[in-house]
C-alpha cells in the first residue's frame, strides 16, 4: 500500500450502523468507508437524525457495528479490551459529568483512571499529564472550582482537559460546540485544530458548525441522504457535497465563500 | 483521583470526637457510671462495684460496638448507593432495602410456626435472622437493579423502591393476620430497632460482615470515582459496568443487610450522614469519603443511642425514632441551607 508511510489511525470497511432489536436491524447509515491519519482534525457533518451520534457511539466502542469493520491502530476494535481500548480513545460526550459536586482538577484527574493503581493515586508522570492538560485548555485558573460553578464554555474546556490527561492517540467528541456561543465555539475549534497540529493526537469531531468546520478541518466527513463522503474541505465543496445536505427550498450553500444562507 | 488536601486534622478531630462519645455513651444510661471506673475496667483492674463490671462488659460495651458498625455501615452504604444511582436521595431505606430486609424478617418469625417445632427454633437462631435478612434486602437490591438496565430514570427507580415498601407492609400485614401475639411482638420489636441486647457472639458476627462490606467498598473505590463522571465516561476510562454494580450492590447488601438483621431497620444514618461529611470533606474522591462516613456514622449512631436511653431514667426509647428525629431536620436544614443536595 502506498499509504503505508502514513500512519493510519482509524479506518471504516462498509459499515453500518443502527440499532437491532430481537433479530431485525433497523439501519440508520450505511456503506460508510473511510480512514484518518495521525494528527488530523477531522469534522463529522450532517443533519439531525441522519446518524451523526449512532456513528461516534459504533466508533467508540459503547454500541456494537450492523455490518462491516472498524480498524483502530490497525486492530479491529472489537480484540480491544475495554481497558486497552481506555488507552487508545478518549472520549467529550454531550452528558455532563453525573456528580456537579467534583472539582475541576479532580474531573481531570479522572481521566488518569487506565493508568493508576486501584488506590487511585497519583504518580509524578500523571501529574505531568494533568498539568499538561489544564494548561493546553487554559482552565488551570479553574482548578479548585466546583463543576456545578463552571459555565458552559468552562465546563467543555474542562471536558477536553480530562480526554486530555487521558492521554490517547485518539480523541472523539460528540457536538463539542453545542450551547456554547460563538467565540466559544470559535475557541473550541480552534483549541482542537492547535491539539491536533500540536501534539499529533488524531480528533474527530461530530459539529452543526459547518462553515466554521470548513475553515478549520482538514477533512470532513459528510453524511447525506445519499451517502457519506469524506475528503479535505475545499474538495467537498467542488464536488457540491454540501448542497445535498439540507432541502434546498429552504436553505442554500454559497460555494464561494463557504456559507449556508437562508432562501428568503 | 486527585484530592485538593488530606484532611488530616479534619480526621483527627473527628476521632477524638469519636472517642469521647464512645465514652460518654459507656458511662450514661438508667445507671451512671464515672469515667474513672469505665478507664479502670478497659485497663484490666476491674470496677469498684461488680455490677458496673457486668453492666459494662456484658450490655453497654456490645451495645456501643453495636451503635459503631450500625451507624458507619449503613452511612457507607448510604454513600455507595448515592453515588452508584448518581441520586443525591438513594441509601439503603429510601431504595426498598429495608423493606426487602424486614421482609425476610417477617417472613422467618411470623413463618417459623409453620415449620412449628424443633426446626422452628433452628430457623429462629441468630444467624438464620441474618441470613434472612440480608438474602431479603439482596433481592430487593437485584430487583431495583434489573429495573435499573431497563429504565434511565432514577426518579423511576426510587418509586419503585417504595413500591417494594409497600407490598412488604402487604405481605408482612398477610403474615401477622396469621401468626399468633407472641410472635407479632418479637416481630414488631425487631421492627423499632434496638441496639441493645447483643451477645459477643452476634456482635463477632456483625463485625465479620461488616469487615466484607469495607472490604469491598474500599476496593470499589477507584471505580466509584469513575462513577461520578457517569456511566459512559467510565465505560470509556475501561471501567467494567456489570462487574462494578454487583460488587457495590454485593457490599451494600451485606452491610444494610447484616445490620437491619441485628439492629433492625434504621432510618435516615444512610442518607443523612453521607450530605453531612460532604459539607466538612470538600472532595468527591472515595477513597478519603469512605472513612470519614464510617467515623461520622458511627459518631451519629453513639450520640443518637446516647439519647434513646434517657440518662438518668429506665426507659429506652426506640432507637429508629430517635435517627429520624434527627435525621430528618439534618436534611431539611441542608436543603433550606444550599438549595440544592449534591452528591
Amino acid at each position: 500500500m502506498a499509504l503505508e508511510e502514513k500512519h493510519i489511525i482509524l479506518q471504516t470497511h462498509n459499515l453500518s450502523v443502527g440499532y437491532s432489536k430481537k433479530g431485525s436491524d433497523s439501519i440508520i447509515a450505511e456503506g460508510i468507508d473511510f480512514s484518518i491519519e495521525k494528527g488530523e482534525l477531522v469534522g463529522v457533518v450532517g443533519a439531525n437524525g441522519i446518524g451523526k451520534s449512532t456513528l461516534l457511539r459504533t466508533l467508540t466502542g459503547m454500541q456494537n457495528a450492523l455490518k462491516g469493520s472498524i480498524f483502530l491502530n490497525g486492530k479491529s476494535l472489537n480484540e480491544y479490551s475495554s481497558f486497552q481500548l481506555a488507552t487508545q480513545l478518549s472520549v467529550v460526550l454531550t452528558e455532563a459529568p453525573a456528580s456537579k459536586n467534583l472539582s475541576v482538577l479532580e474531573m481531570i484527574s479522572l481521566g488518569r483512571q487506565p493508568y493508576t493503581n486501584w488506590m487511585d493515586s497519583l504518580s509524578e508522570i500523571d501529574k505531568k499529564a494533568i498539568n499538561f492538560a489544564l494548561e493546553a485548555t487554559e482552565t488551570t485558573a479553574l482548578t479548585h472550582r466546583k463543576c456545578y460553578e463552571l459555565s458552559d464554555g468552562q465546563m467543555q474546556r474542562v471536558a477536553i482537559a480530562r480526554a486530555l490527561a487521558q492521554d490517547t492517540p485518539l480523541i472523539i467528541l460528540d457536538e463539542p460546540t453545542t450551547h456554547l456561543d460563538l467565540y466559544h465555539r470559535a475557541y473550541v475549534l480552534k483549541l482542537l485544530k492547535n491539539l491536533a497540529k500540536e501534539t499529533g493526537k488524531t480528533i474527530l469531531f461530530s459539529t452543526h458548525e459547518i462553515d466554521l468546520a470548513i475553515q478549520l478541518t482538514d477533512k470532513m466527513l459528510v453524511m447525506a441522504k445519499d451517502g457519506t463522503y469524506i475528503d479535505a474541505p475545499c474538495k467537498l465543496i467542488e464536488d457540491g457535497r454540501f448542497e445535498a445536505l439540507f432541502p434546498k427550498e429552504t436553505i442554500d450553500f454559497d460555494s464561494k465563500t463557504g456559507r449556508f444562507t437562508i432562501r428568503k | 483521583m486527585q484530592a485538593a488536601k488530606t484532611y488530616k486534622l479534619q480526621f483527627a478531630a473527628l476521632f477524638v470526637v469519636l472517642i469521647v462519645a464512645f465514652l460518654v455513651n459507656l458511662s450514661m444510661g438508667s445507671v451512671s457510671i464515672p469515667l474513672k471506673e469505665i478507664i479502670s475496667v478497659f485497663t484490666g483492674n476491674g470496677a469498684s462495684k461488680e455490677t458496673w463490671q457486668y453492666i459494662l462488659m456484658d450490655y453497654r460495651l456490645p451495645k456501643a460496638i453495636t451503635a459503631m458498625l450500625a451507624g458507619g455501615g449503613l452511612a457507607i452504604s448510604g454513600l455507595l448507593m448515592q453515588t452508584l444511582f448518581r441520586n443525591p436521595l438513594a441509601g439503603p431505606f429510601v431504595l426498598g432495602l429495608s423493606s426487602g430486609a424486614s421482609l425476610g424478617v417477617a417472613i422467618l418469625i411470623l413463618g417459623a410456626s409453620a415449620f412449628g417445632g424443633f426446626f422452628g427454633t433452628i430457623l429462629l437462631s441468630q444467624w438464620s435472622l441474618v441470613i434472612a435478612s440480608a438474602l431479603g434486602s439482596f433481592l430487593v437490591l437485584l430487583a431495583v437493579l434489573a429495573v435499573t438496565f431497563r429504565i434511565k430514570d432514577t426518579m423511576a427507580i426510587l418509586i419503585i423502591g417504595l413500591m417494594f415498601g409497600s407490598v412488604t407492609t402487604a405481605v408482612v400485614s398477610v403474615l401477622s393476620y396469621f401468626s399468633n401475639a407472641e410472635q407479632l411482638q418479637q416481630y414488631i420489636f425487631w421492627s423499632f430497632g434496638s441496639l441493645g441486647n447483643q451477645s459477643w457472639q452476634g456482635v463477632l458476627i456483625l463485625i465479620l460482615c461488616f469487615m466484607v462490606g469495607l472490604a469491598l467498598s474500599v476496593f470499589s473505590s477507584k471505580s466509584l470515582n469513575a462513577l461520578l463522571l457517569g456511566e459512559n465516561y467510565a465505560k470509556s476510562m475501561g471501567l467494567h459496568i456489570k462487574r462494578t454494580t454487583l460488587i457495590i450492590i454485593l457490599a451494600t447488601s451485606i452491610l444494610a443487610g447484616s445490620i437491619t438483621a441485628f439492629v433492625g431497620p434504621i432510618a435516615f444514618i444512610g442518607l443523612a450522614v453521607p450530605h453531612l461529611v460532604r459539607q466538612v470533606f470538600k472532595t468527591s474522591n472515595h477513597l478519603i469519603l469512605l472513612p470519614a462516613v464510617l467515623l461520622c456514622g458511627s459518631l451519629l449512631m453513639l450520640i443518637c443511642d446516647t439519647v434513646a436511653q434517657l440518662p438518668f431514667s429506665e426507659f429506652t426509647l426506640p432507637i429508629n425514632a430517635i435517627t429520624s428525629l434527627i435525621g430528618a431536620p439534618v436534611v431539611i436544614w441542608l436543603l433550606v441551607r444550599k438549595r440544592k443536595l449534591f452528591f
